[in-house]
C-alpha cells in the first residue's frame, strides 16, 4: 500500500514537472548579464529597458545578473549557460577573459547576444552585437574638440572605469591626439572609475596646485558634474563663453539640459536603448532569419551648446521625469529578481 | 584614554634617549610621525603645497582654496566615520564593513524626503532639518541591526556587517525607486560646499562640532570607559554591574548616527547620489584610520583623536599623491603598503624581536 502511495506521489511529482516545463516551453528562455545599474543615469536608462523588453508578456523567460565585475559576469554567465538558456545577453564589464564563457556557449548551443558593449572575440563567437561604437564617440568628441581651435589644449582627463569598452574607446581617441599634436597635452589623466566624488577630487587637487587647463575632458556625464562642481567651488568660468571647456558622455537628460542652458559645451551621445533591437533579432532567429548585419551600431552623435535644441534634449535624454511610471513596474520585476540573483552569485 | 595621554606628562626629564623611547611609544606616534613625514616631504619637494588663496566662487561668495583646505574639507566623512568606528572597534573587537553601504541609504533617504519622489526638484520639497533628521533615524536603526547581530546572536562583526554591505546599496537605489534624484537647490548643497559669506567649506565645521560633540561626551560621561572595559573582558564588567550587549549594541547605533552625518555631507556636495559609487571602499580607509590612529583592532584600549589624525593622514596621503598625478587606480597600492608597515609593526612577534635589539644594543654599550 506505502509502495503504491509512493509511485503515486512521486508520478504526480514527475507528471507536474512536465506541465511546468510545457508551460514554459512557448517562452523564450533568454539570461541577462548587465553591468550595475546604479553605476550612472546610462545604466539605469539602459537596466530599465532591458527589464521591460524581455518580460513574461512579450514572449520570455528571463533571468537578469547586474555586476561591474567582470569576473563576476563571467561565473554567472557559466551558470547561465548550464541552466540552458537559449539566448545569453552580455554586457562585459571588461573586454578580455570571455573565451571560455563564448567556447562553452557555442558548444552548449547557446546563442550569445553582445549589447551595449563590445568584447575581444571573433566575430564568429557570437550571432550580433547591438553596441555603441565607442572609439566613434571618442573621435567624434576629439574631432569636435579640434575644431574649437584653441591655441593650446590643456586637458583634464578623467577616465571611467580602466578597461571597460567604453573608457577603451573614448580614451583611445584622444590619446592619439594628444601623441600627434605637440599643442594638446594633458595636464592630468586619472581615472575616477565613474566616480563623480573622485572626479571633483581630481579636478580640484589640479587648481590647488596652480596648473593651467582649458578643457576638462570626462568620460561620463556624472564625472563631468563632478569635475564642474570644483570649478564652481573656485569661480572658474565654463561652458559657453568660458574659461573651460566642459566634455561629457552618455545620455542624461539633466546632461543635456546643462548643454543647452551652456553650462557645458559638449555631450557625446551614448544611446543606452539596445532593448528593442536585440528582442527583435531574437524574434527574427526564432522565425530562421539571422541577422543582416553582425554588429549595429547605434547612432551616437555629440552635441555642442551652440547648436542643441530643445528637440534634441526630449529625444534623446534619458532618465526624465514621465518615465517614472514607465519605470515603475520594471522595478517590481527587478525584486522579484533579487533571490535568484544572490543564487546565481 | 586621559590617563594615557597625560603620562609622558608625568615624567620628569629624563634623558633624550628616555624621552625618544616615550615619543614612539605613546598611542599617537604613529598618526603625529606620518603627518610629520607628509609635511616634510611637501615642504621640500613643492612648498606652494601648502599655499591657500582667497577666491570667489561662481556663486560670488568668498572662498579659501588650496590644498590644505581640500585635505580638511575632503576628509570630513571619512574623519566622523573613523569616530564611530573607533567605538565599534573598541568594544566588540571587531570593524563594521557597512558604512559605505549606510552612507548610500543615509544619503538615499535624505534626498528621496528632499526631492518628495521627483527626479529633479529646484526647491527643496520637505524641511532640510526633518531629512536630515530621518536620515540619521533610518541610519541607527540599521546600526541597531548590525549591533543586535554582533551583541546579541554573536556574529563575528566583520561577518555580520557583511550583510548590510552586500545589501545596503540596493536598498538604497530601491528607497528611490532606482532613481537618480538631482536636487538643484543651493541651499541643500550648503552643508556640503559653503555657506554664503564664510568662506571655509562646512564639512569642516560639522566635523569640529561632532568632535567636540564625542569630546565632550568622552569627558563627562562613562562611554569611554564602558566601551574600553567592556573591550577589554566582557565577562569582567558583567560582573561589575555592566550591560556588555547593550553597550556594544550602542557604539553601533553611535556608529550609524555617525554614517548618517557622512552621507549627509556627501550628498550635499553633488545635490545627488549615484548608489553604487558614493563613498566606495570608504570602510577600508575608516578601517586604516583606526589602525593608524595606534588603535588595537582586536578591541579594548582606544584614542579616538589618534583615528581622527590617521583619517586626516589619509587623506593627505591622497591629496599629495593626487598632486603628484599618481593615477588613482595606483593609490589603493600605496595605501597597502602603509597597511603592511602598520601591521607588520605593530605584531607581537617583531616587538619582541625589537626590543630584544634595543636590550642587546644597550648591553653592548655598557660593556664598552
Amino acid at each position: 500500500m506505502k509502495k503504491i502511495l509512493a509511485l503515486v506521489l512521486a508520478l504526480t511529482m514527475v507528471l507536474s514537472l512536465g506541465a511546468i516545463a510545457f508551460a514554459d516551453g512557448d517562452l523564450i528562455k533568454v539570461g541577462v548579464i548587465n553591468n550595475d545599474p546604479n553605476e550612472s543615469g546610462y545604466r539605469t536608462a539602459n537596466d530599465a529597458a532591458m527589464r521591460a523588453t524581455f518580460t513574461e508578456e512579450n514572449g520570455y523567460d528571463a533571468t537578469f545578473y547586474n555586476n561591474n565585475d567582470a569576473a563576476q559576469q563571467i561565473a554567472t554567465a557559466q551558470q547561465m549557460i548550464q541552466d540552458e538558456v537559449d539566448y545569453l545577453l552580455l554586457s562585459p564589464g571588461s573586454t578580455t577573459g570571455w573565451d571560455t564563457v563564448l567556447q562553452d556557449a557555442q558548444a552548449a548551443g547557446t546563442q550569445v547576444i553582445l549589447f551595449d558593449r563590445m568584447l575581444e572575440a571573433d566575430e564568429s563567437m557570437y550571432v550580433a552585437a547591438v553596441v555603441s561604437d565607442m572609439p566613434a564617440e571618442g573621435e567624434t568628441a576629439v574631432n569636435w574638440l579640434a575644431d574649437q581651435g584653441l591655441d593650446e589644449y590643456n586637458i583634464i582627463h578623467i577616465q571611467g572605469h580602466m578597461g571597460s569598452d567604453a573608457q577603451l574607446g573614448r580614451t583611445g581617441a584622444l590619446d592619439a591626439k594628444v601623441e600627434a599634436e605637440d599643442s594638446w597635452n594633458y595636464v592630468t589623466q586619472q581615472s575616477a572609475d565613474w566616480n563623480e566624488e573622485t572626479a571633483r577630487t581630481i579636478v580640484q587637487s589640479v587648481i590647488d596646485s596652480g596648473e593651467a587647463f582649458n578643457v576638462i575632458y570626462a568620460e561620463n556625464n556624472g564625472m563631468a558634474r563632478g569635475a564642474v562642481a570644483a570649478l564652481d567651488a573656485n569661480g572658474i568660468t565654463h561652458g559657453k563663453d568660458g574659461d573651460v571647456i566642459v566634455m561629457g558622455f552618455d545620455s542624461d537628460v539633466w546632461a543635456m539640459e546643462s548643454v543647452l542652458k551652456g553650462e557645458w559645451n559638449y555631450m557625446g551621445l551614448c544611446n543606452p536603448m539596445q532593448a528593442e533591437k536585440v528582442d527583435k533579432i531574437i524574434k527574427d532567429l526564432e522565425n530562421g532569419t539571422e541577422p543582416a548585419e553582425k554588429v549595429i551600431y547605434s547612432d551616437e552623435p555629440g552635441f555642442d551648446c551652440e547648436t542643441i535644441t530643445q528637440e534634441d534634449v526630449d529625444t534623446f535624454g534619458t532618465g526624465v521625469e514621465e518615465d517614472a511610471e514607465e519605470e515603475a513596474p520594471a522595478d517590481d520585476a527587478a525584486e522579484e529578481e533579487a533571490p535568484e540573483e544572490e543564487a546565481a552569485e | 584614554m586621559t590617563t594615557e595621554t597625560k603620562t609622558p606628562v608625568k615624567k620628569k626629564s629624563r634623558s633624550v634617549g628616555e624621552v625618544l623611547k616615550n615619543m614612539t611609544r605613546h598611542q599617537l606616534f604613529i598618526p603625529v610621525a606620518a603627518l610629520v613625514l607628509l609635511v616634510l616631504f611637501n615642504l621640500i619637494a613643492d612648498p606652494s603645497f601648502f599655499a591657500v588663496s582667497l577666491k570667489e566662487n561662481s556663486l560670488g561668495n568668498p572662498v579659501l582654496s588650496g590644498n590644505i583646505i581640500s585635505v580638511l574639507d575632503n576628509a570630513s566623512e571619512l574623519v566622523l566615520l573613523a569616530i564611530g568606528m573607533t567605538l565599534v572597534t573598541a568594544s566588540s573587537g571587531g570593524q563594521d564593513i557597512s558604512v559605505g553601504a549606510a552612507m548610500a541609504i543615509a544619503g538615499s533617504v535624505i534626498i528621496r524626503l528632499v526631492c518628495g519622489g521627483r527626479v529633479s526638484v529646484d526647491t527643496m520639497q520637505t524641511s532640510l532639518i526633518l531629512a536630515v533628521l530621518a536620515g540619521i533615524g533610518v541610519s541607527m536603526l540599521f546600526g541597531a541591526f548590525n549591533g543586535v547581530l554582533v551583541a546579541y546572536l554573536k556574529i563575528q562583526p566583520m561577518v555580520a556587517t557583511l550583510i548590510l554591505f552586500t545589501a545596503g546599496r540596493s536598498i538604497a537605489a530601491w528607497i528611490n525607486n532606482n532613481q537618480l534624484p538631482i536636487v538643484n537647490d543651493q541651499v541643500f548643497k550648503y552643508a556640503g560646499t559653503f555657506i554664503p559669506g564664510i568662506p571655509i567649506p562646512t564639512p569642516v565645521f560639522i566635523t569640529i562640532l561632532v568632535i567636540l560633540a564625542f569630546w565632550l561626551a568622552l569627558k563627562f560621561t562613562n562611554l569611554g570607559l564602558y566601551t574600553q572595559s567592556v573591550g577589554i573582558n566582557a565577562n569582567a564588567s558583567r560582573l561589575n554591574g555592566l550591560d556588555p550587549k547593550m553597550i556594544k549594541l550602542l557604539t553601533y547605533v553611535i556608529l550609524g548616527a555617525c554614517v548618517a552625518v557622512a552621507g549627509f555631507i556627501r550628498v550635499s556636495r553633488s545635490g545627488s547620489i549615484n548608489y553604487s559609487r558614493i563613498a566606495e571602499n570608504i570602510e577600508m580607509d575608516a578601517i586604516l584610520a583606526v589602525a593608524l590612529g595606534g588603535n588595537a583592532l582586536g578591541g579594548g584600549k582606544f584614542n579616538i583623536y589618534g583615528s581622527i589624525l590617521g583619517a586626516y593622514v589619509i587623506q593627505f596621503l591622497t591629496t599629495t599623491l593626487f598632486k603628484y598625478n599618481v593615477p588613482s587606480t595606483a593609490l589603493p597600492a600605496y595605501k597597502a603598503v602603509v597597511i603592511i608597515l602598520l601591521v607588520v609593526l605593530s605584531a607581537p612577534v617583531v616587538r619582541e624581536k625589537m626590543s630584544h635589539i634595543k636590550k642587546s644594543s644597550k648591553r653592548a654599550k655598557e660593556v664598552a
